[in-house]
């Protein structure tokens, strides 16, 4: 069975959970003998392949002739081909920068659908006149909306001929421009992909295909393969060049994991013929609770409506996919989370510098992971254990408000905050803790609690995580209920035979935990798709 | 003429409130007693009452060929007082026909056999008078809790001056002996050993309702067949269970009680069985072979070992300081200063160390069912911070004690 499987991020490329679990669910299914190809935004050329041949949607050269219309644009310099295409007008670049600008506005702060979306009209038309389907993404509001640019995409692709090269050089030049202005310090990393030939031989070739009219030229897109600004323009150029790969090669079935990837998968689930599992690590109900950002719960829905199965990472996200986009159960199917073999390491020997008991808070300071109910908690705790120290290791939007609601509470000597932490330093704080705390207010998976008693550190977690489902010994609370997170707290700090179960019961169950049973899992959920 | 005995365990322990560390040292309540009389109130309801009615007509028709026998904890008798006296009368009135054994066991149904032989004794005789006032007999059957057994326990039973006491059938310790015969403990001189026939009792407390059995529907019968047709060395069947399986954990609407109401009249039929209590088997049948009990079992899960109860490390180390409380409790009773005893006894009640069982992947279910708790780290919480709050009162009042307190403290 071969597995187009598609994602934004890839070990060692980390920004949360995601690449860890992607990397987790390839080692698994390379055991059950499955071959996967991982396609990222953007391939740096280090990616763990052991288990995956992993390539960069920035390496898959797109097809397009040479038939330069008469707005044709600059061109690619940026992505190291430079100059193949040197016809430059002034008009056609200003004009999409007004667009984006706007697009981009609308990322930090998603409008309300009806207020919004007959402004962003306006400014499109001088642009897009020549060809509607390229409308950004992220001006896309209603369902049908969407689903009409899924379809032009689609049929876009299928015709192959010159307006679809057109229009993907004008996304992208569309694209480009504002990434170049925010960050041009990054110019010397987009000449990476020339660096790392692309390790498929149907993608080797940078010179026209045999098969490629006589006048054709390839360019690659760009991407930086984060959430920045332009994540809805990468969103859409992914899928193109996804939807590129799947002309050259074939795939058995396509995995999709998130969001972000959605409309790629749909797109060559669909050319391909082949069933797509779409996968949610998160929905954006976990990151927004009840303020969602429409667009995005646009894409999640359709591709939750669309895939032949939806594999969720815990009960828990299967229940907001059943409730929030009425997913049926007959599609549902759960394959929790695991750890890697290197997040299973002995104790460090860690000698304590503080001899005080610390409570530990690591995770993204957001809404999401609760950090405001780990400080009423701690206002508890100090109450009777004056001792303790209180720990904040994290960024996010809501660092600032928490520095201060600390200081309002009195707290300014117990609890201190480290920001973000890397690696090592991530292990040791860990290793240093003598209590973590998960308080997340929804939390699809939540693989750190794993982490933490894989280093011997007893946890208290939500009820609300996907984590509580698969650990019987971890100390369960509601997240909004602080006086039960405090009295856990204190009962851990106080009773060694409490923290002494937690560890040793927590432990070996987190060493059971293996992403080879997750392979499997995930292998037999194919199984019920493809034979 | 094969015995049938019948005993049921009757027991209601006094659970805790989720007691936080802000309760601690606050003079707050440690036991949810409002849950605790719902409870018992709703099981006299559902079991209690009918039951004993039940058992009464039974008595009445069946004259003095219908016998079984009880054990009823301290704990138990102190909330039928405080909420259900109907269920005393109910009993007492079973006891009054002379055919209904009242057993003894430790007053709050406590592992003090495993740890404290002082403590043992004190609850034992406390519970045996309360017994003899209560119902008219002091016990002559011993019945320790969970029906937890050892030489070491089974000679102190005998010391004590019982002539029966009750254990587990368990296959390790039987081998390819009988249940169904009388032993005596290693150790022991004149005490007689009746072991629980659990394939017997368990089709009633455990299968009766379970559609999957293949048995089921069990008919009152059948049930009778099985036991009459037993081999001739089989000289009595022991059917110990808790009495709740009648109406809770078997609800009326399994069919639980007609079964029962037409059991006896189903056994008596057969011509080859009829009903006795154990003191009664105890005075008739003589053992038959000495059984070597060196670790002690129970009636518990597929281990039929302590492990349910001191399994993990919160169990045991709440257990132990449980016990590190003792002395001093004790003194302070001794000096006048009942209350921190009291409270400690019903803090030695084995149900506290069992809702902190984590085997939750064999047995789990049961021990789910019966706890009050989410998880058994939130009763291992609770259990501690009670400990916690009950420790600084005993410090408290130790520190008060003025000398003549003190001397008689330290008789």
């Amino acid at each position: 069975m071969k597995v187009l499987m598609l994602g934004w991020e890839f070990p060692p490329h980390i920004t949360g959970g995601l690449a860890t679990a992607c990397l987790g669910l390839c080692e698994g299914l390379h055991a059950e003998g499955v071959e996967v190809c991982f396609v990222v935004p953007r391939a740096r050329g280090d990616e763990d392949q052991r288990f995956a041949r992993v390539i960069g949607a920035n390496q898959i050269w797109l097809r397009r002739e040479l038939a330069p219309p008469p707005n044709s644009t600059r061109g690619v310099d940026s992505d190291g081909s430079g100059g193949a295409n040197s016809s430059d007008t002034e008009s056609s670049v200003r004009a999409p920068n007004a667009t984006l600008a706007s697009a981009a506005q609308n990322t930090v702060q998603p409008p309300a659908p009806h207020e919004r979306a007959p402004a962003p009209v306006a400014p499109r038309h001088t642009f897009v006149e020549n060809d509607r389907s390229d409308e950004p993404l992220s001006a896309y509001f209603t369902a049908a909306q969407y689903e009409r640019w899924l379809a032009r995409l689609a049929e876009g692709e299928r015709r192959g001929a010159a307006a679809t090269s057109e229009r993907a050089e004008q996304s992208f030049e569309r694209a480009h421009t504002p990434l170049a202005e925010l960050n041009p310090s990054r110019e010397p990393s987009s000449a990476e992909p020339l660096a790392h030939p692309l390790p498929a031989p149907a993608l080797q070739s940078p010179a026209p295909a045999p098969s490629a009219p006589p006048r054709a030229v390839c360019e690659r897109l760009e991407f930086r393969g984060d959430y920045g600004a332009d994540l809805f323009g990468e969103v859409e150029r992914y899928a193109r060049c996804v939807a590129e790969l799947v002309a050259t090669e074939r795939f058995d079935l396509v995995h999709a994991h998130d969001w972000m990837t959605f409309p790629a998968g749909e797109l060559a689930a669909q050319r391909l013929g082949v069933p797509l599992v779409a996968h949610v690590h998160a929905s954006e109900y976990d990151r927004s609770g009840d303020h969602p950002d429409e667009r995005i719960r646009r894409i999640e829905q359709h591709g939750v409506e669309v895939a032949s199965r939806v594999v969720c990472v815990s009960h828990y996200t299967a229940g907001i996919l059943r409730t929030r986009y009425h997913a049926s159960d007959e599609r549902l199917r759960v394959v929790h989370n695991a750890v890697t073999r290197t997040e299973q390491r002995e104790r460090l020997r860690t000698t304590k510098s503080l001899p005080e008991p610390i409570v530990l808070f690591l995770g993204r300071v957001t809404f999401q992971k609760g950090p405001e109910y780990f400080l009423e908690a701690a206002r508890r705790v100090v109450e009777v254990e004056p001792n303790v120290k209180f720990v904040m290791v994290g960024a996010g939007d809501m660092l600032p408000k928490m520095v201060e609601r600390a200081a309002r509470l009195g707290l300014a000597r117990h609890v201190h905050f480290t920001g973000f932490l890397k690696g090592p330093d991530v292990e040791r704080i860990y290793a240093m803790a003598d209590v973590y705390v998960m308080p997340s207010v929804s939390e699809p998976f939540g693989i750190s609690p794993l982490e933490a008693l894989a280093l011997d550190t007893p946890v208290i977690v939500s009820r609300q995580s996907g984590v509580s489902e698969v650990l019987s010994n971890a100390l369960k609370v509601d997240f909004w209920d602080v006086d039960e997170i405090a009295n856990k707290i204190v009962a851990l700090l106080r009773y060694p035979a409490l923290r002494e179960h937690v560890r040793a019961a927590g432990g070996d169950e987190v060493r059971a935990m293996s992403w080879l049973d997750r392979g499997r899992r995930l292998r037999e959920v194919y199984g019920e798709l493809v034979s | 003429m094969r015995r049938v005995v019948f005993y049921f365990q009757v027991h209601q322990p006094f659970r805790l409130r989720r007691f936080s560390f802000f309760d601690i040292g606050a003079g707050a309540e440690r036991f949810d007693q409002s849950e605790n009389a719902r409870i018992v109130r709703r099981v006299a309801e559902k079991c209690y009452l009918p039951m004993n009615k039940l058992l009464l007509e039974a008595i009445e028709r069946h004259g003095e060929q219908f016998r079984c026998a009880f054990s009823i904890s301290g704990t138990a008798l102190d909330q039928f007082e405080l909420w259900s006296p109907e269920a005393l009368a109910s009993f007492q009135a079973l006891a009054a026909t002379g055919q209904v054994e009242f057993l003894g066991e430790t007053a709050s149904h406590s592992l003090a056999s495993l740890v404290s032989i002082d403590e043992f004794d004190r609850q034992v005789i406390s519970h045996a008078e309360r017994i003899e006032k209560l119902f008219g007999r002091r016990p002559t059957t011993f019945r320790n809790t969970e029906l937890v057994i050892s030489n070491p326990i089974a000679r102190r039973a005998e010391e004590l001056g019982f002539d029966v006491i009750l254990g587990e059938g368990a296959d390790p310790l039987l081998g390819w002996r009988s249940p169904h015969r009388v032993y005596r403990p290693e150790g022991c001189e004149k005490i007689k050993l009746l072991l629980r026939s659990y394939r017997y009792s368990d089709d009633i407390a455990f299968r009766f309702s379970n559609k999957e059995w293949p048995e089921y529907p069990l008919s009152p019968e059948r049930f009778a067949g099985w036991l009459a047709a037993l081999g001739p060395r089989e000289k009595f069947v022991g059917l110990f269970m808790d009495y709740e399986t009648f109406g809770e954990h078997q609800w009326e609407s399994t069919g639980i009680f007609r079964f029962m109401r037409e059991l006896p009249a189903a056994c008596l039929a057969t011509g080859k069985l009829s009903f006795a209590t154990p003191a009664q088997v105890g005075r008739e049948l003589d053992p038959v072979a000495r059984l070597d009990i060196p670790r002690a079992i129970s009636w518990a899960d597929a281990e039929r070992d302590l492990t349910a109860w001191l399994g993990n490390q919160m169990q045991k180390a709440a257990h132990e300081a449980l016990y590190q409380l003792l002395p001093d409790a004790w003194r302070l009773a001794r000096a006048g200063i009942v209350e921190p005893y009291l409270e400690w006894r019903r803090l030695s009640t084995s149900d506290h160390v069992y809702y902190m069982c984590t085997k939750f992947f064999s047995d789990g279910d049961v021990h789910k069912y019966f706890s009050p708790y989410a998880t058994p780290h939130d009763a291992f919480i609770s259990f501690m911070n009670v400990h916690d709050d009950l420790a600084r009162r005993i410090r408290a009042a130790l520190g008060t004690l003025d000398e003549e307190q003190i001397a008689a403290s330290a008789s």
